[in-house]
């Protein structure tokens, strides 16, 4: 990747950050660290990946977008507000009553939004069924769905994987943020999905093991997936939850809840300073 | 007397498909594994290209139709009422019924004349479910020819719509000349001193329960709904009004189906004895569908009896 380029991406993954912190801490609830953890791989979608037109959301030629792991919806906000797709301030808004901003992405409330989702491992469904309306139709967008890797314990996205590589949807990604951490502890603690790789390999789908936070990867990763035919591509992508914010990272008690004031001002400091380096 | 048609509604779905797909190119449909079954097997023979089987997956089904929603297409995804509204029912509720989605929901094999398959597979619970979802419209046809029109109806209107089909050939109630309205019940027959409000199957029990009470003096009303949501409250209002109470019935638990949704209307506007006869809170078993339907008790002999029991409770 250019490094002109990789700068852009990086001050953009920057903004798209402190949008999460910023929804959060005005919500007083929200999940941050899971949006911080796909924060890169987002933004490349939104800036660099993705035929969209904030001017057009309904495009019926659009590339698609569903965030499987709907809880991390700030992290998508931030990547629609930041493309235009609504205005910056509106992030604010997050979660209060009255908002275009639900806790969870709603395709009725909010403009750029392609699938409401927020049950865990039903996202996955509706891309396949998108990619499918493409192949019957004739068309060329592509659909592109991020998922948890403990959403990967819903037996629905095995049912939707066995789908899209069975009908051959090679115009579908599924990238499984791996993060590595749920609720209740790691995900290998709780119920453990690994090896990822191979599950999905067994289920007839092109692997792609990437570093979530590295835009090379992530762009090569996305490159490798549009020139693969004849089955999807799964992209597992290595992250760290909290991405970005020093003291949430890989911690799983910042799964769901919000910074208070302090804890709102360092990462705002932090992520500022990043801002400020990036833009030097 | 002439013989009597019999067919069930589920032939006349998936006859309906067929005959919907040649002049919508947008309807796809759906299945999952049971296209036999379902009578879906009908459409893909004339449509292959826009039908899709996804396998024993249900949950994963309903997710496709609604992605395939998105995409402009008008979904309709078959499978066992027990395992469309029931397995389903979060995948119906979230990826359908939230983003109000044009998905139509063939559910077949509902109620207990199922048959011989038994309790696992007689869902006589799906209208109760269906029904709190917001902005679902759901459709229980009485015979073949609304079955027909049902799936016309479906077709013509924006949004989620489930469609309650039965696997028993029943008789018969309507000709050609038949209009059918979405959510506007049907009057089959006036009378004074006890309305009927009948779905399904048992309109047909109805029309015979009015014919015998007939013969013993007592002259009763027989309304049949098929739109179970948005029901027709008008009709629902004078049917109380004109006989002073009402015997719901229907091929369906009396908790949440047609039975509840009348009540509702009636407690709200013009409060009279309103009589549920239907499943009565208990799991089916298998056997021969008509004979079933006896053992549950699911016919004339009963309504009629429900009947007697509503107008006792007349002040």
């Amino acid at each position: 990747m250019e490094s002109a380029t990789k700068k852009q991406l990086k001050i953009k993954a920057c903004k798209v950050r402190m949008g999460i912190v910023e929804g959060v801490f005005n919500a007083k609830s929200g999940h941050p660290g899971g949006s911080l953890s796909v924060a890169d791989i987002m933004t490349y979608l939104y800036f660099n990946e993705m035929r969209i037109d904030p001017k057009n959301p309904a495009d019926e030629n659009r590339d698609r977008f569903v965030l499987s792991k709907g809880h991390t919806a700030p992290a998508l906000y931030a990547c629609l507000a930041h493309r235009g797709f609504f205005p910056v301030e509106e992030l604010k808004t997050l979660r209060k009553t009255g908002s275009m901003l639900q806790g969870h992405p709603s395709m009725k409330k909010t403009p750029g939004v392609d699938m409401s989702t927020g049950s865990l491992g039903q996202g996955i469904s509706t891309a396949a069924g998108m990619a499918l309306g493409a192949k019957i139709s004739g068309k060329d967008f592509r659909v592109y769905t991020v998922l948890g890797d403990g959403e990967i314990q819903e037996g629905q996205v095995w049912e939707a994987a066995m789908y899209a590589s069975a009908k051959g949807l090679d115009n579908l990604v599924a990238v499984i943020d791996n993060n590595n951490l749920q609720i209740d502890g790691t995900v290998a603690q709780v119920n453990s999905p690994y090896p990822i790789p191979e599950k999905f390999k067994a289920f007839g789908w092109n692997v792609i093991e990437i570093c979530a936070h590295s835009f090379d990867e992530i762009e090569a990763a996305f490159a490798a997936a549009k020139e693969f035919k004849g089955k999807p591509t799964a992209i597992i992508a290595k992250s760290v939850k909290g991405k970005g914010v020093s003291f949430m990272e890989d911690q799983c008690s910042w799964h769901g809840k919000a910074p208070g004031a302090e804890e709102y001002e360092q990462a705002m400091k932090e992520l500022n300073a990043e801002l400020l380096e990036l833009e030097a | 007397m002439a013989d009597v048609i019999k067919k069930a509604t589920r032939e006349a779905y998936g006859a309906s498909l067929a005959e919907l797909g040649a002049v919508n190119e947008k309807v796809i449909v759906l299945d999952a594994d049971l296209a036999e079954a379902t009578k879906t097997g009908m459409f893909k023979k004339a449509f292959p290209e826009r039908f899709f089987d996804t396998g024993i997956a249900e949950s994963n089904m309903m997710g496709i139709a609604g992605g395939l929603a998105t995409t402009g297409y008008t979904v309709f995804a078959s499978s066992f009422a027990m395992f469309a509204a029931g397995r389903a029912f979060e995948q119906v509720r979230n990826t359908i019924g939230y983003p109000g989605l044009n998905v139509k929901i063939g559910a077949t094999h509902a109620g207990i004349s199922v048959g011989e398959d038994g309790a696992s597979h007689q869902c006589c619970e799906d209208i109760a479910l269906m029904r709190t979802i917001p902005g679902m419209t759901i459709v229980n046809p009485a015979d073949d020819v609304e079955a027909r029109a049902a799936v016309f109806a479906a077709a013509e209107k924006n949004g989620p719509f489930y469609l309650r089909f039965g696997r028993l050939a029943t008789p018969r109630i309507y000709d050609e000349n038949y209009k059918f309205e979405l959510g506007k019940g049907v009057q089959l027959k006036e009378g004074t001193d006890v309305t009927i409000i009948a779905t399904g199957l048992m309109v047909n029990e109805a029309l015979i329960a009015a014919e015998n009470l007939e013969k013993e003096g007592i002259s009763a009303a027989v309304v049949n709904i098929h739109t179970i949501k948005p029901i027709d409250r008008d009709i629902i209002v004078k049917a109380a009004e004109k006989t002073g109470c009402i015997v719901t019935s229907e091929e369906h638990s009396v908790i949440g189906g047609l039975g509840s949704a009348v009540s509702e209307v009636v407690t709200e506007t013009v409060p009279v004895p309103v009589v549920k006869h239907g499943v009565y809170d208990e799991f089916g078993q298998s056997g021969p569908a008509v004979e079933l339907l006896k053992v549950y008790g699911l016919d004339a002999e009963n309504i009629a009896k429900k009947a007697k029991e509503a107008i006792a409770l007349k002040k």
